[in-house]
């Protein structure tokens, strides 16, 4: 199924890239003809295509963590890590899906909790410094088995933001807490011993430790799967996305990624962390992984404006947004620009960015990245008005 | 100028009288602006989480500071996350949106025993304290907070009894109304008080509150007919509650009794009570007798500082309000007429106007359209919780501002409505009108269908 499901959007990937090419040689790479239709059509493939990428990797992840608590050794937790960043990159770009009415933040059934649920209450968890026995891992009482079960009902305690499952989670069991000064430029120092049983192990309950990290990475990929499904061919979501009236779509997809550029990005994740610099109030705080964060965030607007990812090249907000007002579509691109520059400006990792507050040298330069990122919401929502839509900057 | 030129073109009798179109009714000039310039046009369910357009540069920073921390998770202390950890020991919820789901309204737990979608329990007994606020339970405090965090005895947690009551239109309709009772179980810390009062608490929309505390309270007093000397069977009453920072009486506004004299301390106190983040206002945990929260870790002292606090007060002040939708539609304005007719519009009051001296200069010498008078009124034994809190009776609660509440739908995926939930529609909650608005409950009972459906139609709309 999935086969021909690829080979099917890769027909009509074609067929647009032909259409492309016939305006491709006279205005610049962009498509005059682009209709609404098609782009709304070329959006649902990319998050489909994204989503899958993004579940593939998981998958590997999963495989990686499989092995690595068979065969508890340093090389075996050095791959779990690097797959664990390999995932990251996939998921990072998903999250111009965010904001859309779509179905990763749907109230009821919205897995966003599950996959990237942050702050993570990571005593909540397992040990933190001063407190060895903390945590469900350590709890054999009141959790006498770690499941799939177990910790997916603890999750449904609470709200809008799940606590103790996801990538997060995930991170926190490789990497540890980040214990070290900024200036130091080092993420959680966990050893793998951790997760070894007998006398050569460190820290207490390391099996626990091990299905809690198995069970994590397990509930990963069963929550991309449901995105996967919503957006497939034919997927519940995608039909009623496909069906809803052309301008609703649209609003649905600039609200998005104007949302994620100018509020999420760069005011929830950037502005937020800077004016609090509070070393880890940064997303991914035990690995030192925020940057990618940030620039793959960027990635996925970028993706969604220009209807591109991966193989996929189709007809695009900016196609439609260059024909109705060429110069809105010049200050977009050149806000896109400016806001890739100012993000890769930002020294890493972003807890040493942040540390020393907006007056700092390296703070304001966040500042700098965070009103180009907003400066490209403005333009993204200036744009989405030409098409005669009301998009609302949150 | 066309109507001009077809006037003058058919001097016929017969076309100077409009044929037999009925009547058009006409939406009054912006009034869908239902914030003034903090109106938002956005239907989906985000329709409540919009910042006003009139903030600084600096507020809207502030702005994004404080929704990071109204949406995220607070965890328990110690954590990496210093800036977040303090939960507990004994919550609610472990955000403000979990209850205010994308600064939406929550809703009664769908079970027995589900956990942080928005209703709480208040927790009294009679009499009253130096400041006026009633007693609380000697043990369990003011609120049952039903989770903890890991390691600690939850307090207990509640049941719902919903009992059925049949309502008959005059045209015969029926229409089956839910009114639940509350049975605490699970209770981890002995018994409660013998005389103990329960008011159940649900978390309201955020939209518009500063516009709301931005009126003077010359403008609300204004509408204060405690002895209904006008003779409308309306009463209007402040309620006036103890200000902590400044120690003295104000006037309430917020709360489902008006116990709050200010959205800070409402926020406060949400924090405090519901999630258990200490702050300037609140420095202490909420500690039952025999609980020695001194040696539980905490996220600080207070566990959110004055400087993010203030950040949070921002925002819950500024969140926009949606735009009223099809305000033009004839069945809407005709719903507009009839909402009239039978004196809603007696203390949900369609348009008031924001004072000139309110802190965030943005909401200033705002036409705000909130459908409420922000005072107390008695609605009867039906709706009663029986537990007084300040000045407000046990019957007695705040007219609900009635903007917004037609996208609660779509922010919230239900329609649940009332100080506990109990309604699940706009037609129930009408029907749960007594007291004071008892006469205009019989009189829509009087209506027929299609005029019941044109002002359930209006009230969609705001």
């Amino acid at each position: 199924m999935k086969n021909i499901s690829l080979k099917v959007s890769l027909l009509i990937v074609m067929g647009f890239a032909i259409v492309s090419c016939n305006s491709d040689d006279d205005n610049n790479g962009i498509n005059a003809n682009a209709t609404k239709k098609q782009v709304i059509a070329n959006y649902a493939d990319i998050v489909y295509a994204n989503y899958k990428k993004a579940y593939d990797d998981a998958v590997v992840l999963e495989t990686a963590i499989t092995t690595f608590t068979t065969t508890p050794t340093d090389a075996n937790f050095t791959i779990a890590k690097n797959k664990w960043k390999d995932a990251r990159e996939s998921y990072g770009t998903t999250e111009a899906f965010r904001f859309a009415n779509g179905p990763i933040d749907d109230e009821e059934n919205g897995p966003e909790g599950f996959l990237n649920s942050w702050p993570l209450d990571e005593n909540y968890i397992d040990y933190v410094q001063g407190n060895a026995t903390a945590g469900v891992i350590n709890n054999t009482t009141l959790f006498p088995a770690i499941t799939k079960t177990v910790l997916e009902g603890l999750n449904e305690e609470g709200g809008e933001k799940n606590i103790s499952v996801g990538y997060h989670a995930i991170e926190f069991l490789l990497w540890g807490q980040d214990l070290t000064a900024p200036s130091e430029k080092k993420p959680g120092q966990r050893p793998y011993t951790d997760f070894v049983t007998g006398t050569s192990g460190t820290a207490l309950n390391q099996a626990r430790r091990a299905e809690y990290l198995k069970v994590c990475a397990d509930l990963l990929t069963d929550h991309l799967q449901y995105l996967v499904d919503q957006w497939k061919p034919g997927g519940t979501y995608r039909t009623t996305f496909l069906a809803l009236p052309e301008n609703d779509a649209l609003t649905n997809i600039f609200t998005g990624i104007a949302t994620l550029a100018a509020a999420e990005l760069a005011v929830e994740r950037m502005d937020t962390a800077l004016l609090n610099a509070d070393q880890e109030d940064e997303h991914s705080c035990f690995s030192d992984n925020t940057h990618r964060d940030i620039a793959l965030n960027l990635q996925g607007v970028i993706n969604v404006y220009k209807g591109k990812y991966g193989s996929i090249d189709g007809p695009s907000l900016e196609d439609l947004v260059t024909k109705a007002n060429a110069s809105i579509a010049a200050a977009t691109n050149t806000s896109i620009t400016d806001s890739q520059a100012k993000v890769a400006a930002i020294v890493t990792p972003f807890d040493f960015a942040i540390s020393g507050g907006l007056t700092s040298t390296e703070g304001a330069k966040v500042r700098v990245a965070v009103l180009q990122l907003k400066n490209l919401g403005a333009n993204l929502i200036a744009g989405a008005a030409k098409l005669g839509l009301t998009v609302n900057n949150g | 100028m066309c109507l001009g030129t077809i006037s003058c073109s058919d001097s016929d009798d017969e076309y100077i009288t409009p044929p037999t179109t009925p009547e058009q009714l006409l939406p009054e000039a912006g009034e869908e602006y239902s914030g003034g310039s903090s109106t938002v046009f956005n239907t989906t369910e985000e329709a409540f989480g919009f910042a006003s357009t009139s903030l600084t540069f600096d507020e809207g920073s502030d702005f994004g500071v404080g929704n990071s921390f109204f949406r995220q998770s607070w965890i328990s202390a110690p954590s990496s996350t210093t800036a977040r950890d303090g939960l507990g020991p004994f919550y609610n919820a472990v955000s403000c949106s979990a209850c205010h789901f994308k600064d939406g309204r929550g809703r009664p737990p769908l079970f027995d025993g589900e956990l942080g979608h928005g209703l709480l329990l208040r927790l009294t007994i009679p009499g009253t304290d130096n400041n006026g606020a009633s007693l609380t339970d000697a043990t369990y405090g003011g609120q049952l907070q039903d989770n903890a965090i890991l390691g600690i005895t939850v307090k207990g947690q509640y049941n719902i009894i919903y009992e059925n009551i049949n309502e008959t239109l005059a045209d015969g309709t029926i229409v089956q109304l839910q009114k639940p009772t509350y049975q605490l179980t699970n209770l981890g810390y002995g018994p409660l008080s013998a005389n103990l009062m329960i008011s159940p608490r649900i978390a309201n929309q955020m939209v518009g509150l500063g516009l709301l505390e931005a009126i003077s309270d010359n403008d609300i007093l204004a509408r204060v007919d405690i002895n209904d000397t006008n003779g409308d069977g309306i009463s209007g009453k402040p309620n006036y509650v103890h200000d902590i920072a400044s120690n003295s009486t104000k006037l309430g506004r917020f709360g489902w009794k008006a116990n709050q004299p200010s959205i800070k301390q409402q926020v406060a106190a949400a924090f405090s009570g519901d999630i258990g983040i200490t702050s300037m206002l609140f420095p202490n945990e909420n500690c039952p007798p025999g609980v020695d929260c001194g040696a539980i870790p905490n996220g600080g002292s207070p566990e959110i500082p004055d400087i993010t606090f203030n950040r949070v007060v921002l925002y819950s002040s500024t969140l926009s309000v949606p735009a009223r939708r099809n305000f033009k539609e004839q069945n809407v304005l005709k719903g507009k007429q009839i909402f009239n007719t039978i004196n809603c519009t007696a203390c949900h009051i369609p348009k008031m106007q924001t004072g000139n001296t309110y802190p965030i200069t943005g909401l200033r010498n705002q036409t705000i359209r909130p459908f409420t008078d922000l005072l107390l009124h008695d609605m009867g034994s039906g709706l009663a919780d029986n537990a007084p809190d300040f000045d407000a009776t046990g019957t007695e609660w705040r007219t609900q501002p009635l903007w917004g509440i037609g996208l609660i739908k779509n922010v919230n995926n239900h329609t649940n409505l009332l100080h506990d939930g109990r309604a699940r529609n706009i037609e129930e909650a009408i029907l749960w009108h007594g007291g004071e608005a008892l006469e205009a409950k019989n009189k829509y009972k009087q209506l027929n269908a299609q005029q019941r459906s044109d002002l359930l139609a209006f009230i969609n709309s705001l």
